[in-house]
């Protein structure tokens, strides 16, 4: 570790901890959270790191105040994060809305447990998943990331943070327990190599600063506390003064703004991965933890003749329906397991809209798929 | 509908402080909010505070709506998180002066929580609860601080829960300063705001505050003026009071005046760094 706080180089890291260090390494100086399994080792080593770094690591009281407090720590200028699990996440529903609404970058790390309510606390799942696009009351649209090892969620931390600045809107990584406790050789590399997206500051003087004017890509620059803007921000419907506005039409010209600053801007977010999709006539449709175990049937499948490909979704939202479309004109059927009982598999379904079958391999939670559960349901598609 | 002229009668003291595009304000007549504000912002002019690092955070309610009202950098939050969410700007940014201006219902019951680990941590920071004894933005239901047999829309009959006492509540927590005042206690009110906002740690003014339209007529009070003449009657100074003397019945004395002004160590410490 360097003097100030940096570290890089290689490390044998669990997801959680790798989770900590791509947040430090994407500038992020503010934590706030609540112990919870399979998340609470993101805050531990946040609590160690963040001083190190000259950052503030808090311990608030509940999920409710974690969230409030990332958001009061991102309008103080900070880069602010949170981590939890699905009992913490419903919890931070609530002021996910309002980062939405007063358009507040800012991370929110869901480490998936079974559920529902206490359910598996230390035990892997991927039931929140519809939760992080829908979860919080409105129409809006929000990013979210799954990583598929620690190395990725190292990375796919920092890509939050860029995309969460950038789009001006609270970014869910939706990780596993799986992963969050897995251990795995980490990459890091040196902090100032690592391309980092800073906050749109205001290109106006304060007396000529409208909070809620949008640059070209729809998102409007942010001001910060305490540097002589005076400017008003609401939870309420507003103007582009940032004032309440109770009329339909400034709810259609907000809201529509709010939604389509992200969905116009899928080409730049979207990111899968994709493996022998030419070609094949089973396409695995699958993301994190569940994407590995599928890559183990997949070999199997392709071992015994099948034209198996596999597509993983790194950015779950906004879904890339796109994509997913254009596979299914060439294949015969998707597959997705997923450790719940059919959450992702309804956009798969949506976006083939018929022209490939859609496959549900479901699993309760508490474990990860048997790989051979996988195999069956392609050895059956293909029958 | 009858539209009334206004008559441009020149500047306001307060107006450097007022967003003046954002007035009428939504208050009802005898409402103590513009009262309780309008004192804040003279004490913030008194205080000495950089008008630039001084941020005002509200939650839901009536009261919440004061942060559209001032030109700060002002903040109208979820119900109930104005103090957490006051938390976090004040952890990332030291420099800052928050002050969170919010109502009982939001304070003291959905927020509650954040009440008394704010109080706990000594975050620096200043309150002004507002307590009008009832939910005001919704119609008049019983809150957190009703008295006991005070009536309200979910409590026809009288309430039959026991109040929260706010200065007792926030000093066992951990509070450096607990002050409360009525709104006939202005020039009392505006000193300890002063005093709250130059205090170093958590800071809580509490302000009994007319709501004639729905507390004050359903309890035998129908005008901003009977509630007035209420505080002004029954309110009696005790500085220094014992907290567990200073509960609120229906229709009976008032306790005033500052009951807490001690030393503690505070959040954010020096040591914790900006966080930026």
């Amino acid at each position: 570790m360097s003097s100030n706080g940096q570290v890089s180089g290689e490390f044998f890291l669990s997801g959680d901890e790798a989770c900590a260090e791509g947040a430090l390494a994407a500038g992020c100086r503010f934590f706030a959270g609540y112990p919870i399994t399979p998340a609470t080792e993101i805050a531990e080593h946040m609590s160690e790191r963040l001083p190190e770094v000259g950052g503030t690591y808090i311990q608030m009281e509940d999920e409710l105040a974690s969230m409030a407090a990332v958001l009061g720590a991102a309008w103080g200028g900070a880069k602010a994060m949170t981590a939890t699990s699905g009992p913490g996440f419903s919890l931070m529903m609530e002021n996910i809305g309002l980062g939405v609404m007063l358009e507040t970058p800012c991370v929110v790390v869901d480490i998936q447990r079974a559920g529902p309510s206490t359910g598996l606390p230390t035990l892997t799942g991927q039931g929140d998943m519809m939760q992080a696009r829908w979860g919080s009351h409105g129409p809006y649209s929000i990013i979210a990331l799954s990583p598929s090892s620690p190395q990725e969620i190292f990375d796919l931390t920092i890509k939050a943070f860029n995309l969460s600045e950038k789009y001006r809107v609270p970014v869910l990584l939706m990780s596993e327990e799986a992963i969050g406790h897995m251990y795995e050789k980490v990459m890091i590399p040196p902090w100032e190599k690592i391309e980092v997206y800073p906050r749109r500051k205001p290109k106006v003087p304060p007396q000529e600063y409208l909070p809620f004017v949008p640059d070209d890509d729809m998102v409007p620059p942010m001001a910060i506390a305490g540097e002589g803007f005076k400017f008003h921000v609401t939870g309420l419907t507003h103007d582009e003064r940032g004032y309440p506005v109770m009329t339909p039409e400034a709810q259609d010209k907000l809201v529509r703004r709010l939604v389509d600053k992200i969905e116009k801007n899928r080409a730049d977010i979207i990111e899968v991965e994709e493996n022998g999709i030419d070609g094949a006539e089973v396409v695995v449709c699958s993301y994190g933890i569940s994407a590995r175990v599928s890559a183990i049937a997949i070999e199997k499948a392709r071992a015994s003749g099948i034209r198996v490909g596999l597509l993983r979704l790194i950015t779950a939202w906004p879904f890339p329906t796109e994509r997913v479309r254009e596979v299914a004109r060439n294949i015969k059927t998707f597959i997705v397991p997923e450790i719940n009982y059919g959450q992702m598999v309804f956009e798969v379904e949506r976006a083939a809209a018929g022209r490939a079958e859609t496959v549900l391999v479901p699993h309760m939670g508490g474990a990860v798929h048997d790989p051979q559960t996988i195999l069956d349901a392609i050895k059956q598609a293909v029958k | 509908m009858k539209t009334t002229e206004m008559t441009t009668l020149g500047a306001h003291p307060l107006d450097e402080y007022l967003r003046l595009d954002r007035l009428p304000h939504i208050w009802c007549p005898g409402c103590g909010l513009g009262t309780a504000l309008g004192a804040l912002l003279k004490a913030v002019g008194k205080s000495g505070l950089d008008i630039d690092k001084t941020v005002m955070v509200s939650g839901i309610g009536c009261t919440g709506r004061a942060a559209g009202y001032v030109k700060l950098d002002s903040f109208h939050v979820t119900h109930g998180r104005a103090l957490p969410f006051g938390t976090g700007l004040k952890l990332a940014n030291p420099d800052l002066k928050v002050i969170v201006f919010s109502g009982d219902g939001d304070l003291a019951a959905i927020g509650g929580n954040h009440l008394i680990h704010t109080a706990r941590r000594n975050i620096d920071m200043t309150v002004v609860c507002v307590n009008n004894f009832t939910y005001g933005m919704t119609g008049g239901q019983m809150g957190p601080t009703t008295p006991e047999k005070g009536r309200s829309t979910t409590s026809r009959k009288g309430n039959i829960e026991q109040p929260f006492n706010i200065p007792r509540l926030v000093a066992a927590a951990g509070a450096v300063y607990v002050a409360r005042w009525t709104t006939i206690h202005l020039r009392q009110m505006e000193r300890s705001f002063i005093e709250a906002l130059q205090k170093k740690g958590f800071s809580l003014v509490e302000i009994i505050s007319p709501c004639p339209t729905y507390y004050g007529r359903m309890n035998e009070q129908a005008t901003g003026l009977d509630q007035m003449r209420y505080y002004r009657y029954n309110s009696v100074v005790k500085h220094g009071a014992p907290l567990d003397t200073v509960d609120i019945t229906l229709g009976g004395q008032i306790v005033v005046g500052k009951f807490l002004d001690i030393e503690k160590p505070y959040l954010p410490q020096k040591i914790n760094g900006h966080g930026r």
